[in-house]
């Protein structure tokens, strides 16, 4: 029993059953088909998270972010005085997470590329896009880069899903998509 | 009784008593020691359960039961009880029982022991006053730069040194039974599981240190800076590593009560070990599962770690998903349950809780818990989950139906064996686990349900009614959470029942005399020899066994690739 | 070794080498070196030193 020791001094001469080689087998074989997988993903697929990544000042990086929306702000967000941000299409855009907001709204053009750079000012937060489902960690000091091609024209939004605070459900940010001019 | 060793140093001199059921000998320290940590335990399971409910009933949108303020301390409560607190203390009650019980041993350093105990037991309350205090709802993975209060910090680390000394003790039984020749030949096979359990313990212990220790000098501010990405690197090899101490101990478990149940031998011991080995070089790198989404880490490093190295872990698991029922097969079949694939399933115990809870916990946490771990675990699939619902619905799946009902399920074993009382409300004992096992499996599926629809975990309020811009999840994922809470309720209920009679059998149940232990035994008597006695080559044939595995299979690789298929349907990114 | 399903107890042949992957497994102190070393080569000093080549931002 699995209580006692083995019955036998040397057991790991023990011959095998067929059933339990094969099941060994094939279980190898899988893991190998799943490793593979990611790596090949990498090649072949089109959603790879990018690993560029940079230490930055929050006061840089909110510095970036200011000058982008001073540039190519197109319209404030109904009467939450959130600007409403139209970068051309190929440019780094720049999105910031803070207690309790993701700022500023951004308005992109659908199937155009655009350099995202993701960073915090104070704690962790969770850039999570809906509907899309796409969800990436913000942290404070580092600056992620990403390129994002947006796809299907309308209305997105950023939802904070790592836990900030108390005002941490309040915390929504927006994409629009519009067709491309 | 009196056991004196001939080691040079001056032993203790062990009393013990020979256990009917068993005929093991059993330190009577031991003893005490076990009992005491897994009431220790199940306090914390019930207080920690508590807050489980009111979480799960604040996550019902209809009911939306706590303030947001309340319901981020009760989450932080629930997760740090249950997941830290309750899993640990009963660990730490199995590693005695597979070292000094199994072993025939006396335990090394009683007095150490004690002294772990009350460790433990001090953080673990320092901690949870912490908690209640107010200021402390970081949740229990406490992510810098936001703070709990210094004694938060503190009290964690209370509990790890404990809980290590309590490792120490096990690996020093080890070397007094083996210097007291108190077995023969190669440790058996659960308390092998438990070695893989206490070693990787070891290392999470370790990288809890390494990391809680500065944090508390940060919240005390002495350390002024610790940067968010390194801490969750080094974080997690504590936290995730404790979910593979978890696996190891269930597993150990599943093979105890196997062969206590039905008096089940392993198919191959090789085959067995070999398993836990995997586990022990190859679990704990999987802690990168947490930072498949963070900035700036290498895709070789992620894809190396996440994967188990290859994936050679898993293997283990899969080894295990087929030598555990297999086992069970076989000691069935040896007992004349022959008929077609399935008699001796049909035909099994599942009157008896500490079968039904420990099938029910194999099952579960393969198909819920394993299949939607690996998937959660690949490097780009985590994109479209990180972060979500599915991630509570991933573990509750492991460490809900796998681990706790797993503990559950012993524990109708050890409240005869080792406190020696008899199982009280049997009726309710014997439902246990299917009421417990149905609502944890519907909280399991739900939450990862809400979570493919992509509504965040640890969040008050999905309907976002206070935010500027306002943002609804669809419908379906409102349905998804409401069943959450439904089958929370059934889940809770489960636990309440589990905790009514462990408690009430504990204190106030029926002595279990030796005459009573002899008139009506409570381990199978006719025989242990229901496997051949060398390797499994020379055992039966197991077409269930097969057919569960294939099964097992076929759903796992469909699940997986079609996440892959959801996954190309998102936004390109690079 | 050519021992297979006879019903001889190996401990009754103390000359019987033990394999080694056996004598590895029976070593309680080997695994856990082996357990702790591993994923702290593996995982955290690679990790830790991933994350310490984060350039600074140009
Ligand atoms: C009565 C049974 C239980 C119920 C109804 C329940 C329900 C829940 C719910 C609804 C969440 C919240 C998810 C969120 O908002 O993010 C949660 C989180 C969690 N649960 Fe449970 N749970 C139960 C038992 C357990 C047990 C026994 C364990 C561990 C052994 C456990 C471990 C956790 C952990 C670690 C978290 C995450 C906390 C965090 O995000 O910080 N739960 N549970
Ligand atoms: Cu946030
Ligand atoms: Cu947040």
């Amino acid at each position: 029993m699995a209580i006692h020791p083995p019955e036998k001094r040397i057991w790991w001469n023990e011959p095998l059953e067929r059933s339990e080689v094969t099941w060994i087998t094939i279980a190898f074989i899988w893991g190998l088909v799943m490793f593979f997988t990611m790596v090949f993903w990498h090649f072949t697929g089109e959603q790879n998270l990018s690993n560029e990544a940079y230490r930055i000042h929050p006061e840089t990086f909110a510095e970036r972010t200011e000058a982008m929306a001073d540039q190519y702000t197109v319209r404030e967000e109904g009467d939450t005085g959130i600007p409403v941000v139209h970068p051309p299409p190929g440019s780094d855009v720049y999105m910031l997470a803070r207690l309790w907001e993701w700022w500023p709204i951004l308005e992109l053009e659908e199937g155009k590329d655009y350099r995202l750079h993701l960073s915090s000012m104070d704690w962790q937060h969770g850039f999570s896009l809906q509907p899309e489902n796409i969800n990436i960690q913000v942290h404070p000091g580092y600056e992620l880069v990403l390129t994002l091609t947006p796809e299907g024209v309308g209305e997105y939004w950023v939802v904070c899903n790592e836990f900030c605070g108390i005002g941490h459900h309040q915390m929504v940010g927006k994409i629009y998509v519009v067709e491309a001019k | 009784m009196a056991s004196i060793a001939d080691t040079g140093t001056l032993p203790r001199a062990a009393e013990f008593r020979t256990c009917p059921d068993t005929g093991l000998k059993i330190d009577l320290a031991a003893e005490k020691l076990i009992r005491w940590n897994a009431v220790v335990a199940v306090v914390f399971l019930a207080i920690g359960g508590f807050f489980g409910l009111l979480v799960a009933l604040t996550r019902w949108p209809a009911v939306h039961l706590l303030p947001a303020e309340w319901f981020y301390l009760a989450l932080t409560a629930h997760g740090a009880d249950v997941l830290l607190f309750w899993v640990i203390f009963f660990e730490i009650a199995i590693l005695y029982f597979a070292s000094a019980v199994l072993l025939n041993s006396r335990l090394a350093a009683p007095r150490i022991a004690w002294l772990g105990f009350w460790l433990m037991l001090a953080g673990a309350l320092l901690a949870n006053v912490a908690v209640l205090q107010g200021e402390s709802s970081v949740m229990f993975t406490s992510y810098v730069p936001m703070q709990a209060a210094p004694h938060f910090y503190l009290g964690l680390i209370l509990f790890a040194v404990g809980a290590l000394v309590a490792v120490a003790v096990f690996f020093g039984t080890l070397v007094i039974a083996k210097d007291e020749g108190t077995y023969e030949g190669s440790v058996p096979l659960v308390t092998f599981g438990a070695i893989a359990a206490a070693v990787i313990a070891v290392f999470t212990i370790t990288s809890g240190a390494i990391i809680l220790i500065p944090t508390f000098f940060w919240s005390v501010g002495i350390i002024s800076h610790i940067d968010p990405v390194m801490y969750k690197v080094v974080w997690w090899g504590m936290g995730h590593s404790s979910q593979q101490i978890n696996v190891s101990a269930h597993v150990a478990v599943w093979y105890a009560i196997a062969a206590m149940v039905l008096g089940a031998k392993p198919l191959s011991e090789k085959v067995s070990r070999f398993a836990f080995l995997m586990y022990i070089l190859f679990l704990q790198i999987a802690a990168a599962h947490h930072l498949l989404v963070e900035p700036g880490i290498s895709s070789e490093w992620k894809i190396f770690n996440t994967s188990y190295a290859l994936y050679l872990a898993v293997l283990g698991s899969l080894i295990h998903g087929l030598s555990v029922p297999g086992a069970i097969e076989a000691a069935q079949r040896r007992r004349g349950f022959t008929k077609g694939v399935f008699e001796w399933l049909r035909k099994a115990p599942w009157g008896n809780p500490a079968f039904s809870g420990m099938f029910l916990s194999l099952v579960m946490f393969g198909f819920l818990g394993g299949i939607s771990g690996v998937v959660l675990g690949s490097e780009q699939i985590n994109l479209i989950l990180h972060n979500t619902m599915y991630v509570p619905g991933h573990f509750h799946g492991t460490v809900v139906a796998g681990t706790t009902l797993a503990f559950m399920a012993i524990t109708y074993l050890v409240v005869p064996l080792i406190f020696r009382r008899e199982i009280m409300f049997k009726k309710v004992a014997q439902w246990q686990p299917y009421v417990f096992g149905l609502g944890v499996a519907g909280i399991s599926l739900f939450m990862m349900g809400a979570g493919t629809l992509g509504v965040s975990r640890r969040h008050w309020d999905i309907t976002f009614s206070d935010a500027p811009v306002a943002f609804d999840y669809p419908g379906t994922a409102f349905l998804m959470m409401g069943l959450n809470g439904v089958f929370g309720v059934l889940a809770a209920l489960g636990g309440l029942m589990y905790i009514v009679v462990v408690v009430w059998s504990v204190f106030f149940g029926e002595r279990r005399t030796e005459e009573k232990a002899r008139s009506e035994p409570l381990l199978p008597q006719d025989g242990a020899a229901a496997v051949a006695t060398y390797g499994s080559e020379g055992t039966l044939k197991l077409p269930g066994t097969i057919t569960l595995v294939a099964v097992f299979f076929v759903a796992f690789v469909l699940y997986y690739f079609v996440n892959w298929k959801f996954l190309s349907e998102v936004w390109p990114l690079s | 070794m050519t021992d297979t399903g006879q019903d001889t107890r190996a401990s009754d042949q103390p000359a019987e080498r033990v394999p080694f992957m056996q004598r590895l497994l029976d070593n309680p102190f080997l695994l856990l070196f082996l357990g702790v070393a591993v994923p702290a080569v593996l995982y955290l000093m690679w990790g830790i030193m991933e994350v310490a080549q984060i350039p600074i931002a140009p």
